[in-house]
């Protein structure tokens, strides 16, 4: 009981690191070939952007939710909550 | 939430900005205790999306009424792109043109009525509710107890009511276009095949496809929101953690950069966020008219 802010803190920092690699490796694949494909047909290129727009959303949205609840747990620790409850007097 | 007599902790100050104005349907002041719980509204996110789409309606209203068929000015030009953007998505992804009249409306509702909602992240993240604390001092009340957040889409009670509709919505179509008949028999027949062996699987699988269709809908739109509220009250807290030490005369400088910074980028994930959630209610309309 006595680490579990300790341990609480390393999972939020968890939470939004390794999300955030996450996030990073399919925005840059995305990335990477949504630049391939308009250099290969310059034509697609407005119809292929509305669609990158829309998958970098839904990537992002992934990592974005990681983060609202680490920040969740850094601030308004309901573990925490438990714990201090649990205080012996 | 914050103790009388001193200024908030950074974790005080956090807590009593993610508290709702909630009251039960009494309009009595009550605390949630469950999860889930039917006898609390959350009235901040009730007023806020009430009024803000009132206004947008109403500034739609407006352009409609000045519109010329001639050389449009330039809020009228500025109605019309947004018009016909949507109008493009809903052609693109709606083959129905019955379907259609309600359902371009509908996507151009969700639009500006989400991002509306959306760019309340934009307000300083302290204005509304310091005035709502005044107010509520003024008029009897415990300024410590005047909760208030602005930004109704950081509410997952917001989010989820909208996909719900959007879920809803999808039943009726799936019905109207296909029948009950034909949609009870695509229930049990897709994705995997109409041999009767396969029936609760298929069943199970469209059940499944539906709930994590609506929920992942309302979360990504409330996760996203949340996120950028919480960073803008990392941010102000920031500033204000000046007044509490001698070192950090810095501090105020941090705050407007990173302030700065991560408002411009919010714009980017208001307006993304606000497209993503009227695309996909157009996608999952589409799905609803065609069959497997």
């Amino acid at each position: 009981m006595e680490n579990i802010l300790g341990l609480v803190a390393l999972a939020s920092g968890l939470i939004v690191g390794l999300g955030a690699i996450g996030a990073s490796i399919g925005i840059a694949l995305m990335g990477g070939k949504f630049l391939e494909a308009s250099a290969r047909q310059p034509e697609l290129m407005n119809d292929l952007q509305t669609k990158m727009f829309i998958l970098a959303g839904l990537i992002d949205a992934a990592f974005l939710i990681g983060v609202a609840i680490a920040l969740l747990f850094a601030f308004a620790n309901p573990f925490a909550a438990t714990f201090l409850a649990n205080l012996p007097r | 939430m914050a103790a009388e007599g001193h200024a908030p902790t950074a974790s005080e100050y956090i807590v009593h900005h993610l508290q709702h104005w909630q009251v039960n349907w009494g309009l009595e002041p009550v605390t949630q205790k469950a999860i889930v719980d039917f006898n609390v509204i959350n009235l901040d996110s009730v007023l806020y999306a009430l009024a803000i789409g009132v206004i947008g309606c109403f500034v739609l209203w407006l352009a409609a009424r000045k519109a010329t068929a001639g050389v449009p000015g330039r809020f009228q030009a500025a109605v019309e792109i947004l018009v016909e953007m949507v109008d493009n998505q809903a052609r693109a992804n709606i083959h129905n043109a019955t379907s259609r009249k309600f359902i371009a409306p509908l996507a151009l509702t969700v639009f500006v009525w989400i991002f509306l909602l959306n760019a309340m992240d934009m307000l300083p993240v302290d204005l509304l509710p310091a005035l709502w604390a005044k107010f509520h001092e003024a008029s009897g009340g415990d300024p410590h107890h005047a909760y208030m957040r602005v930004v109704p889409t950081a509410d997952l009670s917001t989010t989820l009511g909208l996909s719900t509709s959007v879920l809803l919505l999808c039943l009726f179509y799936s019905v109207k276009i296909k029948g009950l008949g034909g949609w009870g028999h695509e229930l049990i027949t897709a994705p995997f095949g109409a041999h009767p062996v396969l029936w609760p699987i298929n069943f199970l699988m469209q059940v499944i496809e539906y709930l994590a269709k609506t929920v992942s809908h309302g979360m990504r739109l409330f996760g996203n929101m949340y996120a950028g509220e919480l960073v803008f009250m990392l941010i102000a807290l920031m500033g204000g953690a000046m007044a509490a030490s001698f070192s950090g005369v810095l501090l105020p400088i941090g705050h407007i950069i990173a302030g700065t910074v991560w408002a411009i980028f919010h714009i980017l994930v208001i307006t993304l966020q606000a497209f993503i959630f009227m695309m996909l209610t157009l996608i999952y309309l589409g799905q609803a008219h065609e069959g497997h």
